[in-house]
């Protein structure tokens, strides 16, 4: 079964096996605007845990996007690249960045599950 | 000092705006359906745009303020003819740019459409540089509601009729329900549209109005797209104390007589610079994919030599890509010159462009 977690710094994570998805929330994607601009990080290069792993730009500003684990990027989503506003029209499913080989599981043991994040996304919104 | 809220403070409410704090004012800086499709409705449609922070000042006189003014403006405010307007500046002894602003001769004087940063400092140039000799209201007591858009004719002419005669850069007094409204057909969109200056206690209702035929709030946000895609300067960004309207890349704006004779604060400069050149000057630069380099942006020559920044930067949506201004070393100015920029520590190409990115035709020849 596949686990998804959620960032301080509204990135989604779901875990399948030791590969993780990541990707930024509805409710980042709610701050930010419309997206325009995506880079993402380079394959095969290795990203630590809370470190920077690309960038969205909305109309308005550049934000850095962050990776919630530590592992070596396998796979990236050129769909965004080429067309960013995919990311906000379906933020947490067909619009990820990033698919890291994890280094280590207990990682996401620091990140909140659903219901913690929800709470987290409404507090920090007020 | 707390922050001002306009006349239609409410309505933005109502209408989903995030707010955002804007020269002392709370100002919606877009609505529900977000920037990008507020951009594309005032290009495809009718946009509505609160600018009552922006100030209103009226100067009543007659031929004394006229000559007064000339010793400011670079304008040949003789000839200019009832309602009609002029884009200009108010500068320093040096020609630095303290503002710029729409003037417009009305009937007992001008009425001055200024920068809402600005406002307040300008009234206390003007009053000192006029010696206190004529009545000035900086008027708080009315809002400007700009209507942009292909659309905006047709839906502005149903709610007041006769706004279609008037030519781009024109106006006249209207009465609406026993209201005095001024409107010109002017604006800062690239856009056919009009600026619409009423009681702020009428303002809502007129509002709600052009809403009910088809146009839409439009925020701050899309506003910036707009002016930026049309290659318009915005205060604070392009335009400063240290620019001089030369620099600015805005000497169409000078009147060619008044140079010739001078006199007006800042000429001795301005005569200067445009007859030897200037050193910087603005440009458009057109990034290469989609890369956007914000304001600050270092701007590097092709052999890797820095020679300018960025004032402002952002994607254009009727563009589809990223735009930008900024400032040059005038060797660097041309277009199609290839130039770097720097973001996030790395260089990526672009090339200087011709302004606007994006061009529409505005209304002439209607009132022959």
């Amino acid at each position: 079964m596949s686990e998804v977690k959620y960032s301080k710094e509204h990135e989604w994570i779901k875990l399948e096996g030791e590969i993780a998805t990541i990707g930024i929330t509805k409710h980042a994607t709610e701050m930010l605007g419309d997206i325009v601009f995506t880079e993402l990080p380079e394959k095969g290069s290795n990203v630590e845990k809370d470190g920077t792993a690309g960038v969205v730009e909305s109309t308005k500003a550049a934000s850095d996007v962050y990776t919630p684990v530590s592992g070596e990027v396998v796979d990236l989503n050129q769909s965004i690249v080429d067309d960013p506003s995919k990311i906000n029209q379906d933020p947490e499913n067909s619009a990820w960045f990033f698919k890291l080989k994890i280094k280590d599981k207990s990682e996401m043991d620091t990140l909140m599950n659903k219901d913690e994040y929800d709470i987290f996304a409404k507090e920090s919104s007020a | 000092m707390d922050t001002k809220k306009t006349s239609l403070y409410q309505l933005h409410q109502h209408s989903k705006a995030k707010f955002v704090e804007f020269a002392g004012y709370q100002m919606p800086i877009q609505y529900a359906e977000g920037i990008v499709e507020e951009h594309r409705y005032t290009r495809n449609h009718s946009g509505i745009f609160d600018v009552s922070h922006m100030g209103q000042l009226f100067i009543y006189g007659q031929e004394d303020l006229v000559d007064d003014l000339e010793r400011i403006f670079p304008l040949d405010l003789k000839n200019l003819k009832l309602n009609h307007s002029k884009y200009s500046f108010l500068m320093s002894d040096n020609a630095g740019i303290y503002d710029d602003l729409i003037i417009t001769k009305i009937k007992d004087g001008f009425l001055i459409i200024l920068n809402a940063a600005c406002k307040e400092n300008d009234y206390k140039i003007l009053k000192e540089l006029l010696n206190d000799k004529y009545k000035m209201i900086l008027d708080e007591e009315r809002s400007l509601i700009a209507i942009q858009g292909p659309k905006s004719v047709e839906i502005l002419k149903s709610v007041i009729q006769g706004v279609e005669n008037l030519n781009f850069m024109s106006g006249n007094w209207f009465t609406l329900d026993d209201h005095n409204i001024y409107v010109t057909r002017s604006g800062y969109t690239g856009e056919d549209g009009f600026e619409v200056s009423l009681t702020n206690e009428f303002a809502v209702r007129f509002t709600r109005r052009l809403i009910d035929k088809g146009a839409k709030l439009i925020g701050l946000g899309a506003r910036d797209t707009l002016r930026l895609e049309a290659g318009l300067c915005l205060y604070g960004h392009e335009l400063s104390k240290d620019k001089t309207p030369v620099e600015a890349n805005l000497k169409w704006a000078i009147s060619k007589e008044r140079i010739l004779k001078g006199n007006f604060i800042g000429s001795d400069i301005i005569t200067k610079q445009l007859n030897h050149g200037v050193n910087k000057i603005r440009v458009g630069i057109k990034p290469e994919g989609r890369i956007i380099a914000r304001e600050k942006t270092k701007i590097y020559s092709e052999s890797n030599s820095e020679i300018g920044e960025i004032t402002s930067g952002t994607f254009g949506p009727s563009v589809n890509g990223p735009v930008a201004m900024g400032y040059v070393e005038n060797k660097f100015s041309k277009n199609d010159t290839k130039i770097f920029l720097e973001v996030r520590g790395k260089k990526h190409p672009a090339t200087i462009c011709g302004l606007p990115f994006y061009k529409k035709s505005y209304v002439k020849g209607v009132n022959k």
